[in-house]
């Protein structure tokens, strides 16, 4: 078992999501966060006060999936939340030691 | 009504009008006291209503927005209880300092012979700008009330985030008291035009003997006024009084107080700014009877009061939003909406003598003179004004003031300034000087400022000694909301 994680432009989610689905990926875990990279970020005026905003939204998905479906889901994210400009977002994948449905117990593959 | 009956009553009517006619010629009395007209009753109330409207929603939301979402409950707290303890300060003691004869002192204040509103009763009226014409001294108090109110919770924004509430209403009553009701009086008090116009009836009926007690009489009510009534200084609607007098008193403040903890470091941006447009705008639509209210009667002078503070405003928000395009590279909300109070503070004093013109040509020069203060000098000299109220309603009000003894000019397209005395019962306008009238704006000016600085800076001197005027570190880091109130605005 694997967690593919993914830090995306915000308004990529749905696309992302639809690519997810139709790759027979039916959960994920989705957390509004803010970055830094080198996408850098913006200038902000309110009257005299200028501020480097360096932070900027992103969205950060979690998806677990079993070892088979991993570059699948690589695959499935990495096209739909491309736009070719810098600040598309990054994929980390990690291995995942168990997992529980709490509702019935199941563990591992069953859980996911 | 057949046409007998009207006629019997054309004849009884007539047969009356003969027998008071007979009785006036026996013994000439005093014309009859004015009556208010119910138009202006409704229009001053009206009015009233609308100046609290600037306040309380208005002004609270305006700077509310603008403040980090930790310190929004305690700037609307502070705006809301402003008000509510002014309120009761003026019907105790405000309005009788501020319009009533101080003997000795009167030049600069008034006494306490309406103290608790001793004597106003529902038949009691007020002076308006026009011999004969009067309102109800209630709706007057109350006019007044709400400027005596607004005036206070504009010095908030200067120390927002950072002051300790105890020690804010206690400035606030001393500050009232010692300034606002001084200035209002100096600046707003005088015997009315009825007054001046009897007296100079009298003078110019006055026989050769009785010449000397008439001008007498004449210079006693040009005396009863307050010392910058008397320079000859033109404030319509509280320029000096309300925004220069604000904004000095919130600059001492923010310099004596200090700046917030990360300013210049840390992001501080606005929490807010739909907040801040919503209240901008509904300073903007209350302005109306800030400006045309003061007036005190609904006539074509109010009219031209109303349709300045709509051009003015206008010009100032438009020059603002492109000068800021222009040195910053894009046309801010803010920066507009700060330019339309820009051009509403500059229009204050102006409302009523500028012309149409004049005033988009102040609206046009206050912005850019006030983004300059807001952007450079106040980075370059790096006092924390947090919104700016020295930056806006002082510099924006200095500009007003000055420009009203320039706009005043009839040559201008202006209303040119008001005499009574020289056709007695009538307002008919003085001839135009620039240099006497330029230089009564300029003394009113100066005057405000040193008057208001320094009393403002003795004042945060008794409060800091009293009470402590700043809030802990680690309660300014957590918010005024939670430390000083005890709840939050934003539950996310």
């Amino acid at each position: 078992m694997k967690i593919v994680m993914a830090v995306i432009k915000p308004f990529k989610l749905e696309e992302v999501r639809d690519a997810l689905t139709a790759i027979g990926v039916h959960g994920l875990t989705v957390t509004e966060v803010k970055g830094y990279g080198r996408q850098k970020g913006h200038t902000e005026i309110y009257r005299g006060a200028e501020y480097a905003v360096s932070f900027l939204p992103k969205i950060k998905i979690e998806v677990a999936v079993t070892d088979d479906l991993v570059s699948k889901v690589i695959e499935a994210v990495t096209v739909a939340a491309r736009t070719g400009q810098i600040g598309d977002g990054k994929i980390f994948v990690s291995s995942i030691e168990k997992a529980v449905r709490i509702r019935t117990g199941e563990t591992d593959g069953d859980a996911l | 009504m057949n046409n007998k009956t009207l006629n019997r009553a054309g004849l009884v009517g007539l047969m009356l009008a003969a027998m008071a006619g007979a009785a006036l010629a026996q013994a000439p009395a005093a014309p009859p006291a004015p009556v208010p007209n119910k138009g202006d009753v409704a229009f001053m109330m009206s009015s009233t209503i609308l100046v609290l409207l600037m306040t309380v929603p208005g002004l609270a939301l305006f700077y509310g927005g603008l403040v980090r979402s930790k310190n929004m409950l305690s700037v609307l707290t502070q705006v809301f209880a402003i008000v509510c303890i002014v309120s009761l300060m003026w019907i105790i003691f405000g309005y009788s300092l501020a319009f009533t004869n101080g003997g000795g002192l009167n030049d600069f204040v008034g006494g306490f012979s309406k103290a608790f509103l001793r004597g106003v009763d529902g038949n009691s009226t007020a002076a308006t700008f026009s011999n004969g014409v009067v309102i109800p001294e209630y709706v007057y108090i109350a006019f007044q009330m709400t400027f005596a109110c607004i005036t206070p919770a504009l010095i908030v924004g200067a120390f927002a985030e950072r002051m300790k509430f105890s020690a804010l209403l206690l400035f606030i009553v001393l500050w009232v008291s010692f300034i606002y009701f001084p200035m209002a009086h100096m600046v707003w008090y005088w015997g009315g035009p009825d007054a001046v116009g009897n007296a100079a009836k009298a003078l110019a009926e006055a026989g050769t003997d009785g010449k000397a007690a008439a001008q007498a009489a004449l210079d006693a009510v040009n005396a009863d006024a307050g010392m910058l009534f008397k320079w000859g200084a033109l404030d319509f609607a509280g320029g000096t009084v309300v925004h220069i007098n604000a904004g000095i008193a919130g600059l001492v403040g923010c310099m004596l107080i200090g700046k917030r903890i990360g300013f210049g470091r840390e992001l501080m941006a606005p929490h807010s700014l739909t907040m801040t447009l919503i209240g901008a705008a509904l300073l903007w639509v209350g302005w109306f009877g800030f400006n045309a209210g003061s007036n005190l009667e609904a006539n074509g002078t109010a009219a031209l009061a109303m349709i300045n503070t709509f051009v003015a405003t206008a010009a100032a928000a438009v020059a603002w939003l492109f000068v800021e395009w222009a040195v910053k590279g894009k046309p801010s909300m803010l920066g507009m909406v700060s330019g339309a109070v820009a051009g509403l503070v500059a229009v204050t004093p102006a409302a009523g003598f500028a012309g149409p013109m004049g005033s988009i040509v102040l609206g046009l020069v206050v912005s850019p003179v006030c983004f300059m203060f807001c952007s450079t000098v106040k980075n370059a000299l790096g006092y924390d004004d947090s919104l700016d109220v020295f930056g806006i309603h002082c510099i924006g009000g200095i500009i007003g003031a000055l420009a009203t003894g320039i706009l005043v000019n009839q040559a201008l397209g202006g209303g040119g300034i008001p005499d009574y005395s020289t056709k007695p019962g009538e307002l008919v306008t003085a001839t135009y000087e620039f240099g006497p009238a330029f230089m009564a704006q300029l003394k009113a000016v100066l005057f405000t400022l040193v008057f208001s600085g320094v009393g403002s800076a003795i004042l945060y001197k008794i409060v800091d000694v009293v009470v402590g005027l700043r809030v802990a570190p680690d309660q300014e880091r957590e918010g005024l909301d939670i430390a000083e109130h005890g709840e939050r605005a934003y539950h996310d």
